[in-house]
């Protein structure tokens, strides 16, 4: 394996993990209307981009999974929003909410630079399949940190004055 | 000309057709109560309407001090002289017997009367208490698009920086916040491109979710005139019921709910692949041509078809129409407004006008409407979430210049995060960060989305709540303090319709028992708070209307908004006139963009943009990169399917709306007798191939049930389009015996019980369009038809099937040629 496949199985890990997360964020926070929903528009993209990355590596002979399934009637879910909808009232998820959003701001970024190192790549190799679909993900990666870093800038200043 | 109609029956009068490029000629519309005689009307005072966002000019009856009828303006150019049924009709509300007339507090559980001082004392002591233990994040402010513009502003300057919060939005975020924000992605700035004088020179008007027959009615008479004259314009109607406006159109498209943005699309997409673009144009006045044609490469008809449940062909119908305007007018309202993908769907119609060149011209003419009749008002004067005159919060030379303005230090007013928007105010107050809400003529217990959840927001006893109101509405009834307002006809303020035209409203007569004006409400309360700028004076300086007035034109100066031309001598000798109105303009503008893009420049725009997808901030410094010349913006905008899809257990699409005969929650239009008499109750529409599914028909009690809530209703069979529900918004509960709230013994009623909590990530405007809901029989009809209109789009898909909606003598309105009648500022209406 070398290192192209090595950075295409990293990333895979990566979106794999925020498509996760976004949804599970998503529904931790279901209060928290905004977030509960666009993040499950993000997760989209990163569905996406597992499936394309999988694509990609198939061509190359390397094996990865499918995108995560993500069923909104898992009992996990369940439990996360009943948990969410019981805490409703209260202000102390707040600072829960940041903790999330950050580490959602964290795993982006995480992809972004290995988007970053992939693109490079295909362009030091003359790989041009590879870096249409750097080009193509990359931007929606950049957009869901950009996301994840508005949302703290606006609820941030009332949640932490107000504990 | 002069004759009696029924204008329950007959919503928008005798026709006077006009021909394309010619003035709308006038015809006076006039409504006297029953006995009044014209000649004992004593004084006509010069007036606007507030039932709606069309700004229609008209003249309030006044004898022995009462109010006895209203007549048009026939100077005016927004309508010619004419009025439309709540125009005619609503003013009657002002003296029903349950106005609000002294203050109220709540004691042990119970809202009891009070006077004045004791009611403002404890609105003051808890403010202060809460400045001094939890700071000025615990307080917010949710107002209207119903007061005036003092009003609005006094409010704006004692919120920001006065007590200092962030949280200060209007309720036009339900009706207006995506107008604005469309208007801020392609044009760096708000502010009305076109005007409504464009309807006399289009020969396409697209209407983009626009029920303008039922939303503007007195505009719907100028097309309705148009039509039928010399040259008459082709219509083009988007929206899933069959209003008046698709019976008139050459092409009519009734989309899935929610896929708009598929739909406008597919618009571009053929635009640009016919070549029906203006290149010139583009190439002076626009930035993003390149990527908008990349991102709608793939988005033909074909595609859009299977999305949106629209015929392929009818989508060409609809290009080839828009594409080959030589002059196109497209309004938008709320079915885009409120529905999915909002921003980014609005963003698509600015797109259209962009590549086509339809701009700045007569008949060129693009109108992001306004539901609400101040709502531009709001928006300008910042209380909707933005800083007054259009000022950018990112931008510190603008904040400075504000602080400049106020008389404070830039830092006084909060710039450090956007202005809080409504949803989210009443999230901090769910959560409990926030812990005062002042609410000022608005109804968010039967307005806003999801109604169990604003009730029990509403009703927490750490809470509290002053509702400022002309009556004892839902959410005043959960109110700590209530107090009873003053409204139109009992105050004097200016106005702005959603074509820019300012006009002033006078005091005709008092207001009853001890209501105060808004105004005088916000200044008593900034005096018991003391507020001062930085060099220890008053923060507000103004004391009544005219001096209010005086004080916003300063804080207007220089800015898009600019109404330094204007004074209220100025708007009483002349009518409406249209803003910027300054030294280089004193007659006001028509249009913007005569010239070119004015406002997007990086160091003037009012906002430096968002994703139009997830809502996230740009910054000044992509925006310098992407846009450094100040061009409109051409932002391409991917569809993305509706966060609620129907399912098995909710098969239907459920959208709320409005009907031609009453605004907002009633407060009004249900206390005026024809009004109310036309459509007095909640009703539910369903297909004619639904029903026959379910075996429902005219007239039967259904219930509408969504994970959120459900209502009863009695079931309307239309031609609404087939997997669709509609449920007016209208109606609450004041007039029933649940008074705030379903009970007991009162099923739920109104529409919003069942709505989804969903904002658009741009505009932050609440998504009333693409609920999914279940429908089910209580009981069958008796016989009775549902109370729905049939002048509507409510009509019985079988017509003749039901009695007509008829208002009988008692609305008995004249129509005439106007005959030289002195009007208003001449009879010394002060």
């Amino acid at each position: 394996m070398n290192g192209i496949d090595l950075t295409l199985r990293t990333l895979h890990r990566g979106e794999r993990r925020l498509a996760h997360e976004l949804v599970a964020v998503g529904e931790r926070h279901a209060t928290e209307h905004e977030v509960h929903h666009v993040a499950a528009d993000l997760a989209r993209w990163s569905r996406e981009h597992v499936r394309r990355l999988a694509e990609t590596a198939a061509e190359r002979g390397v094996k990865l999974g499918e995108p995560p399934e993500h069923s909104a009637d898992g009992v996990f879910a369940t439990l996360r929003k009943k948990a969410s909808e019981a805490f409703g009232h209260r202000p102390e998820p707040g600072l829960l909410l940041l903790r999330d959003l950050r580490e959602l701001h964290v795993a982006a970024a995480e992809n972004s630079l290995h988007w970053e190192m992939l693109a490079q790549a295909a362009q030091a190799s003359k790989d041009s399949g590879l870096l249409t679909l750097a080009s193509a993900c990359h931007p929606q990666t950049l957009r869901q940190m950009r996301w994840t870093n508005t949302m703290i800038k606006n609820l941030s200043p009332q949640i932490l004055t107000s504990l | 000309m002069e004759d009696a109609t029924d204008r329950i029956a007959r919503p928008w009068g005798a026709r006077v057709p006009y021909g394309r490029h010619e003035t709308w000629p006038a015809r006076v519309d006039t409504y006297l109560a029953d006995g009044v005689e014209p000649g004992s009307v004593q004084r006509w005072v010069q007036s606007a309407s507030i039932l709606h966002s069309d700004g229609d000019a008209m003249d309030i009856a006044v004898a022995d001090g009462r109010m006895v009828g209203v007549r048009g303006r026939d100077v005016d150019r927004v309508n010619r002289g004419r009025l439309g049924p709540k125009d005619l009709f609503g003013w009657q509300a002002n003296a029903s017997r349950d106005r609000l007339t002294r203050p109220l507090v709540r004691r042990s559980g119970q809202l009891v009367e009070t006077d004045w001082d004791t009611a403002m004392d404890l609105v003051a002591a808890r403010s202060r208490e809460l400045l001094d233990s939890r700071g000025p994040g615990s307080i917010g402010f949710y107002t209207s698009g119903q007061l005036f513009l003092e009003e609005y502003y006094t409010l704006t300057v004692l919120a920001r920086a006065g007590i200092g919060t962030n949280h200060l939005d209007g309720n036009t975020r339900l009706c207006t916040a995506t107008a604005a924000e469309a208007l801020k992605e392609t044009f760096g700035c708000d502010g009305q491109p076109g005007s409504y004088d464009d309807f006399d020179h289009a020969d396409v008007v697209a209407l983009f979710g626009h029920n303008i027959a039922e939303t503007q009615p007195v505009q719907w008479m100028r097309l309705l005139d148009r039509l039928e004259g010399a040259d008459p314009p082709r219509l083009l109607c988007v929206d899933p019921r069959p209003t008046r406006v698709a019976e008139h159109a050459a092409v009519h498209l009734a989309p899935r709910s929610g896929t708009n943005v598929a739909l406008l699309n597919a618009l571009l997409h053929e635009t640009i692949r016919h070549e029906r673009i203006d290149r010139d144009f583009i190439a002076a006045h626009t930035v993003g041509f390149e990527e908008l044609a990349a991102r709608v490469a793939d988005c033909t008809p074909k595609w859009a078809a299977e999305i949106c449940d629209v015929p392929a062909a009818r989508i060409e119908e609809a290009a080839e129409l828009v594409g080959t305007a030589d002059a196109l007018v497209s309004t938008v309202l709320q079915g885009v407004y409120q529905s999915h993908q909002a921003t980014a769907a609005a963003v698509q119609v600015n797109n259209l006008h962009l590549i086509r060149g339809m701009l700045g011209r007569p008949g060129a003419g693009l109108l992001q409407m306004n539901g609400q009749p101040t709502a531009q008002n709001t928006r300008e004067c910042g209380a909707n979430g933005d800083l007054p005159g259009f000022r950018n919060w990112q931008n510190d030379a603008h904040v400075a210049d504000l602080a400049r303005v106020w008389n404070v230090e830039p830092e006084t007013v909060p710039h450090f995060a956007p202005p809080t928007h409504a949803m989210q105010i009443f999230r901090y107050a769910e959560q409990g960060s926030l812990r005062m809400l002042w609410i000022s003529g608005t109804n968010p217990a039967v307005s806003m989305p999801e109604l169990s959840r604003m009730r029990s927001i509403l009703s927490q006893e750490r809470l509290f709540t002053v509702v400022q109101d002309l009556y004892l509405t839902e959410t005043a009834q959960l109110a700590d303090v209530v107090l009873p307002a003053a409204t139109w006809g009992e105050k004097t303020g200016a106005l702005t319709n959603a074509d820019r035209t300012v006009h002033l409203s006078c005091k005709a007569v008092e207001p009853p028992g001890e209501a105060r004006p808004d105004l005088d409400i916000f200044l008593d309360y900034a005096r018991r708070m003391d507020f001062r700028d930085k060099d220890g004076g008053p923060l507000i300086t103004w004391d009544d209307p005219e001096s209010a007035f005086e004080a916003w034109k300063r804080c207007s100066a220089g800015r898009p908004c600019d109404y330094t031309g204007l004074s209220y001598a100025k708007l009483r000798d002349t009518s409406g006139i249209q803003w910027p109105c300054d030294d280089r303009a004193p007659e006001g503008t028509a249009r913007l963009y005569t010239d070119g893009i004015s406002w997007a420049g990086p160091d003037m725009c009012e906002s430096y943009g968002k994703d139009l997808e997830t809502g996230a901030s740009q910054e000044v410094v992509e925006y310098r990169s992407l846009n450094p010349d100040g061009r409109a913006m051409l932002k391409a905008a991917a569809y993305l399917p509706p966060h609620e899809e129907p399912d098995e257990e909710y098969p239907f699409r459920l959208t709320t709306g409005r009907t031609l005969y009453h605004f907002h929650t009633r407060t009004k239009t249900g206390r005026a007798p024809q009004l109310n008499d036309a459509a007095p109750d909640v009703w539910v529409e369903v297909s004619a191939a639904d029903a026959e599914r379910l075996g429902l028909g005219e007239g039967d009690l259904v219930e509408v049930t969504s994970r959120r809530g459900r209502l009863r209703g009695r079931l309307r069979v239309s031609g609404i389009r087939t997997g669709l529900l509609f449920v007016p918004f209208h109606y609450g509960y004041w007039d029933t015996d649940g008074g705030s709230g379903p009970g007991p013994d009162t099923p739920g009623r109104a529409a919003n019980e069942t709505t989804i909590t969903d904002w658009d990530p741009a505009s932050k405007q609440p998504l009333f369009k693409t609920a999914t809901a279940a429908l089910t029989l209580v009981e069958r009809g008796d016989g009775r038809p549902s109370p729905a209109p049939t002048t509507t789009a409510s009509a019985p898909v079988a017509a003749g099937s039901v009695p007509p909606t008829a208002g009988g003598p008692a609305a008995r309105t004249t129509q005439q040629e106007p005959t030289g009648f002195p009007h208003g500022h001449e009879e010394g209406a002060r």
